[in-house]
């Protein structure tokens, strides 16, 4: 690895340092499909420029990417987009925009664990590929709102239709966008906090 | 036109333990990916450090420091997420996370835990985010 030397390391800019009273952090992950519009949404709402981590994945067994004739064992390296929004002087919201190879959403060691909830973002051109995501946030009890990233040239199923198409329950929000304006951005995850305060209200253990 | 159909998951009833609280056992579906030892030193253990615990620097960085030990300690002077500690040095998280166990051990970092979700969400940080997200 290449490690720059350590004076060319910047940093963080003067002013995106957090409050020195900054005391803890919160977290939502938005998931959807390649180019779906994650990053475009992170960076809407954002108070600093998004940034990127990385994490090299190497699993076992799972390989589906044929790397150079080899199929036990697969590295990857998996980027994540990600913004942040101080709430207060003491709390801060992390946005992490999950990249579109679905089979490595999982493998980041506590990417879903202690997350707030999740944004599930689809494009109606192209439903089926958040069906697993969604799949799989049931399976962790994750829970998530839908966010319908309207494309001009895009289907438009009315949301009872969605909910049918995405068999979700009744409850769970389903909200059109477009990701490229703050305020809509806002409203997704307006939506996604009043469901998650809404299921305090009933007891629901997710 | 039909839109294609879904079908619905129930939860799983073993959910796998959270890692950031489990320590060093991680389950071995979430096993971080392979190490890269020549920064970790000796001890391989990793923190319960999740992406979003905040990081302080508590001293500046001692002679002896690797250099992305004192690159880390130089950029936290502020309080900094894991994640970005990781997107500013260049790092994988994993390395981030074995480079933090060591400052930790050391006391030249303060962690700042994130508040996690939990069986009932706290009502009141909910309305705190929502709060701040109507300022927006």
């Amino acid at each position: 690895m290449d490690f720059k030397n350590s004076d060319t390391i910047t940093g963080p800019r003067t002013e995106d340092h957090l409050p020195g009273t900054a005391q803890a952090a919160v977290k939502i992950v938005i998931v959807g499909g390649f180019g779906v519009g994650k990053t475009t949404m992170v960076g809407s709402v954002s108070e600093i420029k998004p940034l990127t981590t990385e994490e090299t994945m190497t699993q076992a067994g799972i390989g589906v990417d044929d790397n150079f004739g080899s199929k036990s064992k697969t590295a990857t390296t998996v980027a994540m987009d990600f913004g942040r929004i101080s709430v207060t002087d003491e709390l801060v919201l992390y946005l992490f925009g999950t990249p579109g190879q679905e089979r490595f959403w999982f493998l980041w060691n506590g990417l879903f664990e202690g997350a707030l909830g999740a944004v599930v973002l689809i494009d109606t051109r192209r439903l089926e590929v958040s069906f697993d995501v969604m799949g799989r946030l049931e399976e962790r009890g994750v829970p998530f709102v839908v966010a319908v990233n309207d494309f001009p040239d895009a289907p438009r199923y009315a949301v009872e239709e969605l909910r049918q198409a995405l068999d979700l329950a009744e409850e769970i929000p389903i909200i059109r966008c477009d990701v490229r304006r703050r305020a809509s951005s806002r409203d997704v995850l307006m939506t996604l906090m009043r469901f998650l305060h809404s299921l305090t209200m009933t007891g629901a253990s997710t | 036109m039909t839109p294609p159909q879904r079908r619905r998951r129930k939860p799983k009833q073993e959910q796998p333990p959270p890692p950031a609280v489990e320590g060093p056992q991680a389950g071995a579906g979430d096993r971080p990916p392979e190490r890269l030892y020549i920064l970790t030193g000796e001890d391989c253990e990793r923190a319960p450090i999740d992406l979003v615990t905040l990081i302080v620097a508590r001293a500046d960085p001692p002679h002896s420091a690797a250099p992305e030990q004192s690159a880390l300690l130089r950029i936290c002077q502020a309080p900094l997420s894991v994640a970005e500690i990781s997107a500013y040095l260049n790092l994988p998280i994993s390395v981030v996370t074995v480079l933090l166990t060591e400052l930790l051990t050391a006391e030249l970092v303060q962690a700042r835990a994130p508040v996690v979700r939990q069986a009932r969400a706290d009502r009141s940080l909910l309305e705190a985010v929502m709060h701040g997200l109507q300022k927006l």
